[in-house]
């Protein structure tokens, strides 16, 4: 049940592009195209998944036993850079097919807010999952990443969507590129408020 | 002397209008949308990141003909890093209620695309006096930016400017929530695009 809350609460309630604001600079950038979009997003939420693992475990075995919580910020997108080298480097050799897939966001990924924005939410921010507020474990932090990237992929794909029949409309010359866009983002975050009493 | 004093204003006064951060370069769209529920808030962002920016274009203009070309990322993002944990730091110790307000996003400072992308653009080509005039122009420019989108939120969604409540009653509220900072910023991108930008 609590995981179900977390899930719920990830993707809807708490959408991390449209209520949070996290990754906003690469939903902007590649959601012109539905097949680019789709393909951030499952760079996204592979990177945030493993980075938020990566990190926990680095926090709770690193950093807090030497009382070196100040340096979470270094530590933390250096452990993210590394990693999505990492990741680069074994699907290029395991799996071709996916990296030429992913392969070209994956780069973008280090200075998307999103990974860096997760790892440090799920260490330091307290949840009200189930009853009383509590840190998040590492399997709920994983169902958290988890869930939080699913809702980032969600919204992503579907502005992708409204943005390929938007580019085939006429639209004022002041509106056309982002600002348009950014009102139809403003929509899509007032439909995203309905969800707000669910949890 | 009167042109090298004139070219060094335009370097600050470049990233006002012309290469504004937010509406032309679009970068740092993360902190602008989710720090400015009210213009104190905004002004404080764009403060703080103005901070993290002049000291990073001043390091990265110093040790960048040092740094061998292929860790030259790395190297500017653990520098950047480390100005975030100071300004962290400081906060925490003089403004904690400051810090506590814009919380999540004084780490994500690291991966804000404007100030990676001018120690990118910029610091590693020029001298130390140059970037820091730079990043002062740009820095101001980021915060003129988020204040006035604070100060247009702030009125439209609680009806005050600054704290200074001027209209009873509670404004609506959908402009402090996430759909009306995409909106604001989205007509404010199209009356910039019309009224201020030569193409």
């Amino acid at each position: 049940m609590e995981f179900f809350i977390i899930i719920i609460s990830a993707i809807f309630v708490n959408n991390i592009l449209l209520s949070q604001f996290l990754g906003i600079c690469p939903f902007l950038g590649v959601s012109n195209k539905l097949s680019t979009a789709t393909g951030m997003s499952g760079a996204v939420c592979f990177v945030i998944t493993l980075a938020t693992i990566v990190t926990y475990l680095v926090n709770q075995y690193l950093l807090v036993p030497f009382g070196l919580e100040f340096l979470q910020t270094i530590a933390f997108i250096l452990v993210i850079a590394a990693l999505v080298q990492m990741v680069e480097i074994i699907l290029k050799k395991i799996s071709p097919s996916l990296y030429q897939a992913l392969g070209i966001f994956l780069p973008l990924i280090t200075t998307n807010c999103a990974v860096l924005g997760v790892a440090i939410t799920v260490v330091t921010k307290e949840f009200t999952f189930g009853g009383t507020p509590h840190m998040l474990n590492l399997g709920e932090s994983v169902v958290y990443a988890l869930a939080t990237s699913i809702g980032y992929g969600l919204a992503m794909i579907l502005f992708a969507g409204l943005r390929e029949h938007l580019s085939m409309n006429d639209v004022p010359k002041p509106f056309r590129g982002l600002p348009i866009a950014l009102i139809t983002v403003s929509i899509m975050a007032m439909a995203f408020l309905g969800f707000s009493g669910m949890v | 002397m009167e042109d090298l004093e004139m070219s060094k204003w335009s370097l600050v006064t470049k990233g006002f209008i012309k290469d504004n951060p937010t509406f032309v370069l679009v970068l740092g769209m993360c902190p602008t949308l989710a720090t400015t529920t009210s213009a104190m808030n905004g002004l404080e962002m764009g403060l703080a990141t103005l901070f993290v920016l002049v000291l990073s274009n001043i390091a990265i203009s110093l040790i960048a003909p040092v740094v061998p070309d292929k860790v030259h990322i790395p190297v500017y993002i653990v520098v950047i890093a480390t100005f975030v944990t100071v300004l962290q730091l400081l906060m925490q110790a003089f403004v904690p209620s400051v810090y506590a307000t814009l919380g999540l996003f004084i780490p994500l400072i690291v991966v804000n695309c404007i100030v990676l992308g001018r120690a990118e653009a910029y610091a590693n080509s020029h001298n130390a006096l140059d970037s820091a005039l730079d990043g002062l122009g740009i820095g101001i420019g980021f915060t003129m930016s988020l204040t006035v989108i604070g100060i247009i939120r702030e009125i439209l969604g609680s009806g005050s400017v600054f704290g200074w409540k001027f209209i009873p009653g509670d404004g609506i509220l959908a402009f402090v929530m996430a759909p009306g900072a995409f909106m604001v910023l989205g007509y404010l991108m199209v009356l910039f695009n019309k009224y201020l930008r030569h193409s």
